[in-house]
């Protein structure tokens, strides 16, 4: 497996509504590299579907992203594509927002899908 | 006997037979330590399958509570979201990998790397200062949970992966190499008790064809044997005429 390419995967990247983002950013996670290309992205009401799932595949393809936050709701906009990611790095992780409460359901979660499916049998 | 089954093709020689049994011992060796590995890999699987849906709840209760300092902040300052997008430069919190090994199988396992940085001092200078620090330091926990989260699914998934691959080759070697070599093993034996018998057989015929001739020669031995007594009978008869009848003429 890729055990050598983690070692440089050091920063998080954040797909959010603009307070998770605000937050995480004050927090101290944002990063724009030498391309001006920043970590996060801000996904409004406006903002195209297309647009987050080429956002979600390109912080996917980048080389050093250790671990890629998603908002839950916005998670389920591009659920086929989320579904379908199965690579261990970047670790992909579905994160609540303000105005959506974590859901607890197996159903909207990937991880705890097959959580739930290899508890099942 | 020794056609069911698939087998390997080889020669029924002793050798082979050594060969194969080698091999044989060999996979079930082989088969007990992966069984072994999957064992254990299975119940790290377990625990870290616990620790992932504790997380995730806790992952919950956290990320309310940043969202509510939050929400602080922006009753306090107001809206920071725009300033705070263009002043974010350099990350300050990043993730460190360091591994892990589980019987072979390398797990990468994240840490938060936390630089203390000189972002967003200036950010709510004028009113809600307090407010943004707390959010900052309530945010920077939540991450630390999400980090966590992170690296324990990371290993979930890779185990995962390693756990199924590790089935497949346990379940291959349990039924299709054990039972193809065993089945090498039953078709040289019994091409070699073959063997044994028609060497048996061999041997026994040559027996036979030698007593045959033994006996063969016997009775022509014998019968030569019948005309020499004949011969030696009549000898015989002279003989003890010589002997019994006395002769006058002899001196002493």
């Amino acid at each position: 497996m890729a055990s050598a390419s983690f070692k440089d995967r050091n920063l998080i990247a954040v797909i959010g509504d603009e307070d998770s983002i605000t937050g995480l950013l004050l927090a101290g996670v944002g990063h724009i590299n030498e391309q001006q290309k920043k970590n996060f992205l801000v996904v409004d009401s406006k903002t195209q579907v297309s647009a987050i799932e080429s956002a979600f595949q390109e912080f996917a393809g980048r080389k050093d992203i250790a671990i890629l936050l998603i908002n839950q709701h916005i998670a389920e906009k591009i659920r086929p594509t989320v579904d379908k990611y199965q690579q261990a790095f970047p670790a992909l992780l579905e994160i609540p927002s303000k105005d959506h409460p974590y859901a607890q359901d197996p159903s909207k979660d990937s991880v705890l899908k097959r959580v739930q499916k290899l508890f099942g049998d | 006997m020794s056609g069911a089954g698939a087998r390997e093709n080889v020669f029924a020689t002793r050798m082979a037979l050594t060969n194969t049994k080698l091999r044989l011992k060999g996979a079930q060796t082989g088969h007990s330590l992966l069984a072994k590995k999957r064992d254990a890999l299975t119940t790290r699987f377990r625990t870290i399958l616990r620790k992932v849906d504790e997380a995730k709840r806790k992952m919950g209760r956290v990320m309310q509570l940043a969202s509510f300092s939050m929400a602080e902040v922006t009753y306090a300052t107001g809206d920071i979201a725009y300033l705070v997008q263009e002043q974010a430069k350099q990350a300050t919190f990043k993730v460190k990998a360091k591994q892990e090994n589980v019987s072979g199988v390398v797990l990468p396992a994240f840490e938060v790397d936390r630089v203390s940085g000189s972002d967003f001092n200036l950010t709510g200078l004028g009113r809600g200062g307090q407010q943004v620090l707390r959010a900052k330091e309530v945010y920077a926990k939540a991450i630390e949970t999400l980090v966590e989260l992170a690296s324990l699914q990371t290993a979930f998934t890779i185990l995962d992966e390693v756990i199924r691959a590790t089935n497949r080759r346990v379940n291959a070697i349990e039924h299709i190499v054990i039972p193809r070599l065993e089945n090498t093993i039953k078709y040289i034996m019994s091409e070699l008790d073959e063997m044994d018998r028609e060497e048996f057989f061999r041997l026994k015929k040559v027996q036979g064809k030698k007593k045959r001739d033994t006996a063969a020669r016997d009775a022509e031995s014998s019968a030569k044997d019948q005309v020499l007594q004949e011969v030696d009978d009549e000898e015989g008869e002279r003989a003890v005429d010589l002997l019994s009848s006395k002769d006058d003429d002899v001196i002493f």
